[in-house]
């Protein structure tokens, strides 16, 4: 376990370094997002009430489709100089390299979100009238849901030639239960109709599932010829 | 020579032993049936025209491409992956992170390995020639500093077998022959070295034997490159 956490940290350091150096997926990420608060922002013009009704689903559709784009380059760097090779010669274990992955998109998805999130409170001028607390666990669920799949299909379609289309191709109808549960919870929060728990234990356990699958399958994605 | 096994003197330890080798990439054969065996403490210089199976033996000795048939054993395991730490596997490109220095790619390869200790990795740059106090990204680098740094990372972690994919290409002479230099002390060592090279002459009393390849075959195994480089049908 100690080994685990060991690679994983390393890996995980190495990932956060090159993407502090390069700011690609994150720079990438923020444009698109911002983009789309932009654009929606023109399209409509919700009341407060309907912005409450609305935001849940813009604003996560806005932060998987901007996901998408950073996960799309989280497995392009390990192509270039096909250093991936020197990971599949050595001892260490397949998972470690799946969860630094995952918990690096994680982070930058979590970025994302964070510097996104007051923009969206301006452009719909979003209050909550449920308990604004629970958007924490919600948003921290629905993106590792994103980001478990999208990590794990995004080395799946590695070596296929269109791999751009293949990763939203394979990741949005695997997503939609998580996506689902995430814009419904993130509703109930901001208007304060319901409890948003069923949903929040639905996410969970839609976590712990896609997890398991994905870091047991993992092995054998990364040893594929 | 095709089947190497009647032949093996039996004061050699075998490290490898390859039986019957066969690689289909759809319905190209890039092996057919390639048996041979390396031992421990020689250097073994792979040579063959482009498209002879070289690259493709090497990786699937590394345990990089699975074989249609046959099997290879390291050191008397079947298994590759569980035998993994005691191979060093460098290829063509080189297998370094472009953004990140040669001490930081280093430091990241030597943890995969379980080794903590930096120390280590100034020492291994150090040895084959390079500045470990050298910042700047490995991607700014010529490449022979590149293909010298990617034996650094081969060597970090003290394998016993070391499999290199043309570790003189786009070197200068001087250059390829410190690191034919380096690899015939590590051969002294004790490890197992088969080098994949289209520069044979640079191995030239230094290499042990030249097992020359045609048509995903192995087809001689001399003491020379010049004489392996003959049809086996004019010896």
């Amino acid at each position: 376990m100690s080994r685990l956490a060991a690679i994983t940290g390393a890996a995980l350091a190495k990932d956060l370094r090159l993407e502090w150096r390069s700011k690609d997926a994150i720079n990438a990420m923020l444009f698109f997002a911002l983009l789309v608060v932009v654009i929606f922002s023109f399209s409509f013009n919700p009341t407060a009430e309907e912005s409450r009704q609305i935001a849940g689903g813009l604003i996560w559709v806005a932060f998987l489709f901007a996901a998408v784009v950073a996960l799309n380059q989280t497995w392009a760097r390990e192509l270039r100089n096909q250093v991936l090779d020197a990971y599949r010669v050595s001892p260490a274990p397949a998972s470690a390299l799946f969860l630094s992955k995952a918990l690096g998109n994680f982070i930058f998805v979590s970025v994302l979100e964070a510097l996104m999130a007051p923009l969206f409170i301006i452009f719909y001028s979003l209050r909550a009238l449920g308990p604004t607390w629970q958007l924490i666990p919600v948003s921290a669920l629905g993106t590792w849901a994103i980001v478990v799949n999208g990590t794990f299909f995004a080395a799946m379609s590695l070596r296929t030639r269109s791999r751009e289309i293949m990763l939203p191709l394979l990741l949005f109808p695997i997503s939609i239960p998580a996506l689902l549960a995430t814009v419904n919870a993130t509703t109930l929060i901001l208007t304060g109709e319901a409890s948003a728990k069923v949903w929040i234990v639905l996410l969970l356990a839609y976590d712990v599932v896609f997890t398991t699958g994905c870091l047991l399958l993992f092995e054998i994605v990364l040893h594929a010829e | 020579m095709t089947d190497t096994d009647a032949t093996h003197p039996s004061s050699l330890s075998p490290v490898i032993s390859v039986n019957n080798l066969v690689k289909y990439f759809g319905r190209f054969v890039a092996l057919r049936g390639v048996s041979a065996v390396f031992d421990a403490g020689r250097m073994y210089a792979l040579i063959g025209d482009n498209g002879a199976g070289k690259t493709t033996f090497l990786r699937a000795l590394a345990g990089l491409t699975k074989p249609t048939r046959g099997s290879i054993s390291v050191l008397g395991n079947l298994d590759i992956h569980s035998v993994c730490r005691y191979f060093g596997y460098m290829a063509h490109p080189s297998l370094l992170y472009d953004e990140m220095s040669g001490v930081e790619n280093l430091r990241y390869f030597s943890r995969l390995y379980g080794i903590r200790n930096d120390q280590r990795c100034a020492e291994v740059i150090r040895l084959v020639g390079l500045d470990p106090q050298l910042a700047r990204p490995v991607g700014q680098y010529s490449q022979g500093m590149r293909q010298r740094m990617s034996l650094a990372r081969v060597v970090i972690h003290d394998p016993k077998v070391l499999l290199l994919d043309e570790p003189f290409s786009n070197v200068d002479v001087s250059s390829a022959r410190e690191i034919v230099e380096l690899l015939a002390q590590m051969r002294d060592s004790g490890k197992t070295i088969v080098v994949v090279t289209h520069q044979a002459q640079l191995l030239e009393g230094a290499a042990d034997e030249f097992v020359w390849m045609r048509e995903g075959q192995i087809v001689s195994r001399t003491s020379d490159s010049q004489s392996s480089r003959r049809e086996p049908e004019e010896r």
